[in-house]
């Protein structure tokens, strides 16, 4: 567990209190991922290194970007250092949290490694930059198998690869026709391709046209729409998230730390209860997943333990007390 | 599904009828002769065809004038077409102002680069404009309140073209982004504010990612941000995937947005969609010596070609901007008026906006209302 900052310790222990009552068989290590300079460079304390890798899935509350000479981006270590391969963002209405988008339910997958994070920049002169987006077939087919993978695992029979292959011929292209040949191993499982342009239209003007499909694509693209999901369905607050990686996965809220509102009982466990959602999932534990996921969801349809963001009065403490009677 | 939403007019309404001002494109010094302005006209693929069928009745019946050279360009026979591109491109040079619809880009990597990107570079219209407005209108909209002119860099960023794979399975995509081109597309986004009236410049980007591409667009938007800031327009950054995340769920934050050639992508067609979809944004591409006026959320319409179905209004939009430019404001403003009428009353609708009219009904009632 790295409960992170801000309002991180609290909803971490809210989790912990759901998963005690739900009988969960898991224990927590907590660590603390704040980075420290080894050898000038940034790097992960050794002991959340050695935790993660021992136990290979970890869950992990929203963290602060540190500011300074140095300091690479936080998640971007965690990614490079667990081999962090590919994101899972689903987004679904939440029943009890209107919207002016209704039954919403897309599952996306993003490639983490590479694409246009791949840090490569460079001034050719004064006043011209240059930054490369790398495609690479290795973690196109890495990412296109787990999508299919995944897609079987929930039951989806359509995978849609989003792309713009008619503009960036090569490195798109080379997307594309990788994801297509992955296509071929699960031929229970039909493809079809889309262009970045018209799924950004398609999914405002009707999200459920993407209900059954699993929707797979590179980096920058699977940042913004995951986000483009989530204000669909009202907010990083509600939504989790997924990274796996060969060596650990790693599931997480993807809100901030709202240093606002730390320390005063007040923030919204949602996000990071259903990314440990997930995370039952992935370890098998689906009836634990099951209960709890039900239970988080009806708390918030009957009204009465909402949270601040969602509009209500509750605590964190009433809302997780309110989930734990409701499992 | 869409649910439908009452109607409000913004208080401080700022209807089409009012002209928008579009910086560059009044000074154009085109060609005229006897009083009627040449302008070159490029239907495109999908519905191009019939959409710029419903213009041209529109202008004829308005007695618009200005006369049409046309350039039956498909991106889907390019082979037989080089020749025509060209004649195409010269009757713009010659013109300096022309009305396009959208032109197919194969996803092919064999196939050829995209004839619209291509044009937009060698006429260097650098500045896409797209207004993304809720109308007077009785379809269903997802939000209200939208009124947003986006401006995006139409020449470099992500659609540099330019790619090379130095061995088998990897393959590098160049974004370039320079202090030069940056520095107009800013002036551009500023220029269009301060002509009209609008109270704050929305910069987007990922700089926090890409820091020196990016990086550098960001820092460029705000020292130009600066020569302004005594005309009272504010100026503001908001990182690409916080803007589609707001974009949706509060779009009237916006204002006039600023920014590079994928977000802008991404961005107006989100919005397009928030207000009633690609059929209705007009849109515009502006650069130091041409104006090629086309709808503002560019999709070829395949799927509906040939069944008259297609909601020309996009693209009238569009060419009522371009009577503007022309000077042309009568007729302009006439047309804008019938268009707006049909729209308001709701009774002949193509099915984008859930109507069950054809284009050429739809077309019909405007020439009714002139």
């Amino acid at each position: 567990m790295i409960p992170g900052d801000g309002i991180g310790p609290e909803i971490s222990r809210s989790v912990k209190q759901i998963f005690e009552a739900d009988k969960v068989p898991i224990v927590w290590e907590d660590v603390n991922v704040t980075p420290v300079l080894k050898n000038g460079k940034t790097a992960i304390p050794d002991e959340a290194l050695h935790s993660i890798n021992r136990n290979k899935v970890a869950l992990k509350g929203p963290l602060e970007t540190p500011i300074g000479k140095g300091h690479v981006s936080l998640n971007l270590t965690l990614r490079r250092t667990f081999d962090l391969f590919a994101n899972v963002r689903p987004c679904k209405s939440i029943i009890g949290y209107k919207t002016p988008f209704d039954n919403v339910d897309t599952v996306l997958i993003r490639e983490n490694t590479e694409g246009e994070y791949s840090g490569i920049e460079h001034t050719v002169v004064d006043g011209v930059v240059q930054s490369i987006k790398l495609i690479t077939e290795e973690a196109s087919r890495r990412v296109s198998e787990y999508a299919f993978e995944y897609a079987r695992s929930i039951g989806r029979k359509n995978v849609t690869i989003v792309h713009k292959a008619n503009i960036q011929k090569q490195a798109d292209g080379l997307f594309l026709a990788t994801a297509m040949d992955v296509a071929k191993n699960y031929p229970d499982i039909t493809v079809q391709d889309a262009l970045l342009d018209r799924v950004c239209l398609q999914i405002v003007q009707d999200p459920t046209d993407f209900s059954d499909t699993v929707m797979v694509m590179p980096n920058l693209y699977g940042d913004i729409l995951s986000d483009l999901g989530a204000g669909l369905i009202g907010g990083l607050g509600l939504t989790p998230s997924g990274n796996i990686g060969r060596k650990a996965s790693i599931f997480e809220s993807v809100h901030g730390t709202a240093p606002d509102i730390a320390g005063k009982d007040l923030a919204n466990p949602t996000a990071l209860l259903l990314s440990s959602v997930m995370m039952l999932r992935h370890m098998k534990l689906e009836d634990h997943a099951d209960r709890i996921q039900k239970a988080v969801l009806k708390t918030i349809a009957d009204g009465q333990h909402r949270t601040g963001d969602l509009g209500g009065k509750a605590t964190n403490t009433a809302f997780t007390q309110a989930v734990i009677r409701n499992l | 599904m869409n649910r439908a939403v009452s109607r409000q007019i913004p208080a401080a309404s700022r209807s089409f009828a009012t002209a928008t001002q579009i910086p560059g494109a009044a000074n154009l010094n085109g060609n005229v002769y006897a009083g009627r302005h040449t302008v070159t006209l490029i239907p495109g693929d999908g519905v191009g065809m019939e959409m710029a069928g419903s213009v041209k009745a529109i202008f004829k019946a308005a007695h618009v004038p200005v006369e049409f050279e046309t350039f039956d360009l498909s991106s889907y026979n390019p082979a037989t077409d080089a020749n025509k591109l060209k004649e195409a491109m010269d009757s713009i040079k010659r013109n300096k102002v022309a009305l396009k619809g959208i032109l197919h880009t194969p996803v092919n990597r064999l196939g050829h680069i995209s004839l619209n990107v291509g044009m937009r570079k060698e006429l260097d219209i650098y500045a896409s404009l797209s207004l993304i407005r809720n109308m007077d209108g009785k379809w269903a909209t997802r939000q209200q309140n939208v009124d947003i002119a986006m401006i995006r860099e139409n020449t470099e960023g992500e659609y540099s073209g330019l790619e090379h794979t130095p061995v088998p399975g990897v393959v590098e995509s160049l974004k370039v982004v320079t202090r030069e081109k940056t520095e107009r597309i800013a002036r551009f986004a500023f220029d269009f504010a301060l002509k009209n009236g609008r109270k704050k410049v929305t910069c987007i980007h990922k700089a926090n990612i890409m820091k020196l591409g990016d990086g550098l667009f960001l820092k460029v938007c705000r020292d130009i941000a600066k020569e302004y800031e005594s005309s009272g327009i504010k100026f503001e950054d908001m990182i690409v995937d916080n803007a589609s995340m707001q974009l949706v769920s509060r779009p009237s934050q916006f204002d006039v947005i600023v920014c590079g050639n994928l977000y802008g992508n991404i961005l107006s067609n989100i919005g397009a969609a928030l207000i009633g979809g690609p059929g209705i944004v007009p849109g515009a591409n502006i650069g130091k010596n041409y104006a090629v006026f086309e709808p503002g959320c560019r999709h070829v319409g395949k799927a509906i070609q040939g069944s008259n179905t297609a909601n020309p209004t996009a693209l009238l939009l569009s060419s009522i901007h371009m009577l503007r430019s022309l000077e042309l404001d009568d007729h302009a403003s006439r047309i804008s008026n019938a268009l707006h009428k049909v729209l308001a009353e709701g009774r002949v609708l193509t099915p984008d906006l859930e109507g069950k009219s054809s284009t050429t009904d739809f077309t019909l009632e405007v020439i009714a209302n002139l």
